[in-house]
């Protein structure tokens, strides 16, 4: 009789990519992403856009009131003060377009940020000479996490509050968060409410659990390229 | 067991039918709490993502354990059998697939055992790929740039499979007759006659 394995090698085979592809999936998806996410947005605006995964650490997101929201500066500086979204968005205003990694190995190319960088966001509050890290408090408690003023000063990191041309979207971290593109996402804290002026970096909500205070992309976290 | 219904023949065991209920409704669970995880509108509206990742992680583990028992615990040499039975394609079941004669089929057809061996080569990978997302998380050791990559495409491969097995044993006129196979454990015999003419069914 003439019987073949197929079915056992369809089996086989398909482990074996599937495994193997740990190794290639990215550079491969990489090369065919463009066309097949622009195919996936014109069939199903309800898919992930442009493949953003929305992490959270507490029981439910926090609800912006753009009548009661403040963001609170404290901490080491001259006047700690309180500001709301309005007196925010009055504050000097910068766009850039840059790529946001995750740690966990997605990708988002072409983000269109516009907000506040925070050498402008600090300058009425007034840093102490002895403040050398910002602690970025979420409401998205017990969420925290620091920067360098150094890493904050870098020319491309901002306090967001519009994404793609709309303001923050609620899984975004509504009404603002940090960006700075050379850092992992969990640097990126969604729905600040408070920014203090610290001597120096504290350990951060993902740090505790062993993810790198300096976590530069690429060489960072266990990644060397 | 029992003679069964006259003019109908016996399809699958009882061991047979638990796996496939217990797979389906696991495949479910995961994927309804997947999904709230994958996709942003969703994880908005559901919020509690520590507990959603808990009920997806441990429903993971119990659904292939739940599978693994079953197999173990039932009717143990008949999985195997089955197993083999889908392992292996005869000539008729390429001809089937090339659209060749002669194309009789046995108990399953060759997309059948497609189907299962591609679904059971999906769940390794499932579950190796959402285990290593998990440890990742606690040890970069464990971390590959692309494990997201692959259980997300794990998640649109076996939609695909999803959609076409549920056409098949649901809407299409001609083979919706099996789902009957599938609940009861019994199909009538001219119906297996006419689409699995090489099946021994014992008679």
């Amino acid at each position: 009789m003439d019987e073949r394995p197929i079915g056992r090698g369809v089996f086989l085979a398909t482990v074996a990519g599937g495994l193997s592809s740990l190794l290639w999936g990215k550079a491969a998806w990489s090369y065919v992403s463009n066309p097949i996410s622009r195919a996936a947005q014109a069939i199903a605006p309800i898919l992930p856009s442009q493949g953003w995964r929305i992490y959270t650490v507490g029981s439910s997101m926090p609800v912006f009131d753009p009548v009661t929201w403040r963001l609170k500066i404290g901490g080491l500086v001259d006047n700690p003060m309180e500001l709301g979204y309005l007196e925010l968005r009055a504050l000097p205003q910068h766009s850039q377009v840059s790529v946001f990694h995750c740690v966990t190995g997605w990708t988002v190319d072409g983000v269109r940020w516009r907000g506040v960088r925070f050498k402008d966001l600090l300058a009425a509050a007034g840093p102490r000479p002895g403040a050398h890290a910002l602690e970025f408090v979420s409401a998205e408690y017990p969420y925290v996490d620091y920067l360098t003023i150094e890493q904050a000063m870098l020319h491309d990191a901002m306090l967001a509050w519009e994404m793609d041309g709309k303001p923050l979207l609620q899984e975004h971290g509504a009404p603002v968060r940090v960006v700075i593109p050379e850092m992992y996402g969990y640097k990126n804290v969604k729905w600040v409410a408070e920014i203090n002026l610290v001597p120096k970096p504290g350990i951060g909500y993902w740090e505790a659990g062993g993810y790198d205070n300096d976590a530069w992309v690429g060489r960072s976290n266990g990644y060397t390229s | 067991m029992n003679p069964g219904r006259p003019g109908y023949v016996r399809r699958f065991s009882r061991t047979e039918r638990a796996i496939h209920w217990v797979n389906a409704l696991g495949f479910f669970l995961l994927l309804f709490t997947g999904l709230i995880l994958y996709l942003p509108r969703l994880s908005a509206e559901f919020g509690r993502r520590p507990l959603i990742k808990d009920i997806h992680f441990w429903g993971g583990i119990g659904w292939v354990a739940a599978l693994v028992l079953i197999a173990m615990l039932g009717d143990r040499h008949g999985v195997l059998r089955t197993a083999r039975e889908i392992e292996v394609f005869e000539r008729e079941d390429v001809n089937w697939l090339t659209r060749r004669k002669p194309r009789e089929q046995g108990r399953f057809n060759a997309g059948q055992k497609l189907n299962a061996a591609l679904n059971a080569a999906f769940m390794v990978l499932f579950l190796v790929s959402g285990l290593l997302l998990w440890a990742g998380e606690k040890d970069t050791r464990f971390r590959f740039v692309s494990t997201v990559l692959l259980h997300d495409a794990l998640l649109y491969a076996s939609l695909a499979l999803l959609l076409g097995h549920l056409y098949l044993a649901l809407i299409h006129p001609t083979t919706r007759h099996a789902l009957r196979g599938m609940v009861r454990g019994d199909v009538r015999e001219d119906w297996a006659r006419q689409h699995h003419a090489r099946w021994d069914t014992g008679d």
